[in-house]
């Protein structure tokens, strides 16, 4: 009941001079501000770049040609590997554990219809890759078997490369288009997945492989083997516990089908899925973090000038407390009443703070087109950790007050 | 069953008090054995010269300070013993005290000055407002009750602080100068409300003053010097100081 009456003390002194506490409570509101847009922003890049990768399916190992040098994001390869065919048949033949595969061969043209052009990756690939990186058909089909057999001129396209050829309202399906001066029919299209941090995810068309490495794209992908180069082989693991053993049988089968004598560096590189976005995801978390905690330096500033507010209202209000201790007021008591004034004080900065943090995220991913998540777990951290700050600060100069002795306490002028 | 009361218990009763204070090297004897018994229902005046030892006697009998020696009881407590927080309950339970300068708190409502102590009692709101209407009422300030204690005048925030001594029925009032800073008509209107309090209920009142116009009010007159009481008389031509009614 004490307490009741204590922090209606503290509002009722807040409110007498609220210049100066709208003043000493931006200093908190700043330092949460700054730490709620920070990891609300850094969290949702953090799920923004997780649902790219992840949806283009989870538990998918991909194996390109050349070693990757440089960790995460450099991709920069030594020497001009090349994957084959039959590298391809080795790991569809041998890998276990796997619920889809598939191969891809993809170059960069341009598809013209009408007049008007689109330029797009051209992907080779066989049937099940459109599974494996998680297209869904929008109308039509997918490339197929047969497709393959026959090297067929068939061509499904995403919704980036339908907008640029196509009028709204006009059916892509069975119109005809040319690629590389050939013929090529329509027959289907993709559902969006949207833009992300690669690019236009959209602008992709797909054609059979056997289609792309034999008549769109020949000369480029005559190996040095005589033998048709790929891209890309691409491996969905049964489920999160096979994938570790599906990467190092397939590392193991390329290794001994080209000859890597132990030791020797893989002049290819299998690459799962998860570990991208787990790297990717420790870099952010990492940087967040790091963000955030210099935010939460600016939050101990507003405390220091929490404890300078404080000090100065003591010395102010030197004959209050003196008059209260002569009325009957313990030490206990005038040491709370200026303690939960500061914790009041520091609390509403922080919820102040979280209003400018969520407004200041929104803000900006409105600008910069970032996605901002903001985390409950932060705000409740961001309020509690204001409210420590005012019972850290607050407590020296409320000691102070509250060891006042009551005779000197009335005489102060 | 005692068949010789005569009087009752003094609700003061203290015993060669004295007081040292240490100035360095120099010792100070700001009091130097007072000795006194004060009555329920009395109304009396400590008189002396500056420096005479006056406030640090009051600060003593408020509970406020400790005697360096000798013996206090309070209404039956002593408290020459006891700690910080022990006096403080002492103080509220006890002791109103009425001072020069108010001592309201700004910018709060004259009902809502008048509940502090009873806020440190321990009473519940409803409680607390209704014994501080009544409290302000018997003031004469029943129609204040909201005003802003800096809205008042300087006769009215006296009467307020007056109410606050009174609001928790304490044993003793002790008002240091509680005219000093008022102009005459409003100290004569404050004189007559304690008079008239004492009177009317029994309240007993201790001043602290060196203005003989608030002596010549008492019906006692306690004179002190150099730490000693001097003088204690009962004050034969107590002058009436409520002029109308
Ligand atoms: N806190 C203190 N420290 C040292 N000396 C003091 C203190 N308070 C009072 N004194 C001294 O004690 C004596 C009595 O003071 P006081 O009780 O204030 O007198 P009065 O109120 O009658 O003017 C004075 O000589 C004063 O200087
Ligand atoms: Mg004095």
């Amino acid at each position: 009941m004490f307490l009741i009456e204590v922090i209606r003390l503290a509002f009722r002194t807040l409110r007498s001079n609220p210049l100066r506490a709208v003043l000493t409570l931006l200093g908190i509101s700043i330092g949460v501000g700054a730490v709620i847009a920070l990891i609300s922003i850094g969290s949702g890049v953090q799920r923004y770049v997780t649902d790219q990768f992840t949806s283009a399916g989870t538990n998918v190992i991909t194996v390109t040609p050349g070693r990757m040098q440089r960790g995460f994001g450099g991709g920069a390869f030594a020497q001009p590997a090349q994957l084959t065919m039959s590298d391809w048949r080795a790991v569809a033949n041998e890998v276990q554990g796997t619920s889809a595969m598939g191969v891809s061969f993809s170059r960069a043209s341009s598809i013209i219809y009408t007049g008007k052009s689109s330029n797009v990756n051209i992907n080779g690939v066989s049937p099940q890759v459109g599974a494996i990186q998680g297209w869904t058909i929008a109308s039509g089909r997918f490339i197929d078997d047969a497709d393959i057999a026959s090297r067929s001129r068939v061509l499904v396209i995403g919704q980036s490369v339908a907008k640029d050829l196509f009028e709204s309202g006009e059916d892509p399906i069975d119109q005809s288009v040319r690629v590389n001066g050939l013929p090529f029919r329509i027959v289907g299209t993709l559902v969006a997945k949207g833009a992300s941090f690669i690019g236009d995810q959209d602008a992709i068309a797909f054609v059979p492989i056997t289609t792309a490495q034999e008549r769109l794209f020949g000369s480029q992908s005559q190996g040095t083997s005589g033998e048709r180069t790929i891209s890309t082989i691409l491996l969905q693991a049964n489920d999160d516990a096979s994938r570790p053993a599906v990467q190092r049988d397939t590392t193991q089968i390329l290794a001994d089908k080209r000859k890597i004598e132990p030791g020797e560096p893989n002049d290819f590189t299998v690459l799962s899925q998860a570990e991208l976005v787990n790297s990717f995801g420790l870099v952010l978390a990492a940087l967040t973090t790091f963000l955030g905690a210099i935010a939460a330096i600016s939050l101990l500033v507003g405390g220091v000038g929490i404890m300078n507010i404080m000090l100065v209202s003591v010395t102010e209000r030197t004959r209050e407390i003196g008059l209260r201790k002569a009325i009957g007021a313990k030490s206990g008591a005038i040491l709370s009443q200026f303690l939960i004034e500061a914790i009041v004080l520091a609390t509403l900065g922080g919820i102040v703070g979280v209003l400018i943090g969520v407004a200041g995220a929104a803000l900006a991913s409105r600008l910069a087109g970032i996605p901002a998540d903001v985390q409950p777990a932060s705000v409740i951290l961001a309020v509690g950790f204001s409210t420590l700050v005012g019972l850290f600060f607050g407590l020296w100069p409320a000691r102070r007050a509250s060891r006042l002795s009551p005779i000197e306490a009335l005489r102060f002028e | 069953m005692t068949t010789t009361t005569t009087l009752p218990d003094p609700v003061i009763d203290a015993d060669l008090l004295t007081k040292t204070y240490k100035l360095g090297e120099h010792e100070v004897h700001a009091l130097q054995g007072a000795t006194l018994k004060i009555y329920p229902g009395d109304l009396l005046a400590i008189m002396g010269p500056s420096g005479s030892g006056k406030s640090t006697l009051m600060n003593i009998l408020g509970c406020l300070d400790q005697a360096t020696a000798g013996t206090y009881r309070l209404d039956g407590v002593d408290v020459e013993n006891l700690k910080d927080d022990a006096l403080a309950e002492i103080r509220n339970r006890k002791i109103g005290f009425v001072f020069q300068s108010f001592n309201l708190l700004r910018r709060t409502s004259a009902l809502s000055n008048v509940e502090q102590p009873l806020i440190y009692s321990g009473l519940r709101s409803r409680e607390r407002r209704e014994r501080s209407a009544s409290a302000l009422r018997a003031v004469g300030l029943g129609d204040r009750l909201d005003h802003q204690a800096n809205e008042l005048s300087g006769g009215q925030q006296q009467r307020v602080a007056i109410a606050r001594a009174l609001v928790t029925d304490p044993a003793i009032i002790l008002a240091d100068e509680p005219t000093g800073n008022l102009d005459s008509k409003s100290g004569a209107e404050i004189m007559c409300l304690f008079q008239r309090l004492n009177e009317q209920k029994g309240i007993t009142v201790i001043f602290v003053t060196h203005d003989q116009r608030i002596a010549s009010h008492c019906r006692r007159i306690i004179r002190i010097s150099d730490g000693k009481i001097v003088a204690d008389e009962v004050n034969a031509d107590q002058l009436k100081a409520c002029i109308d009614v």
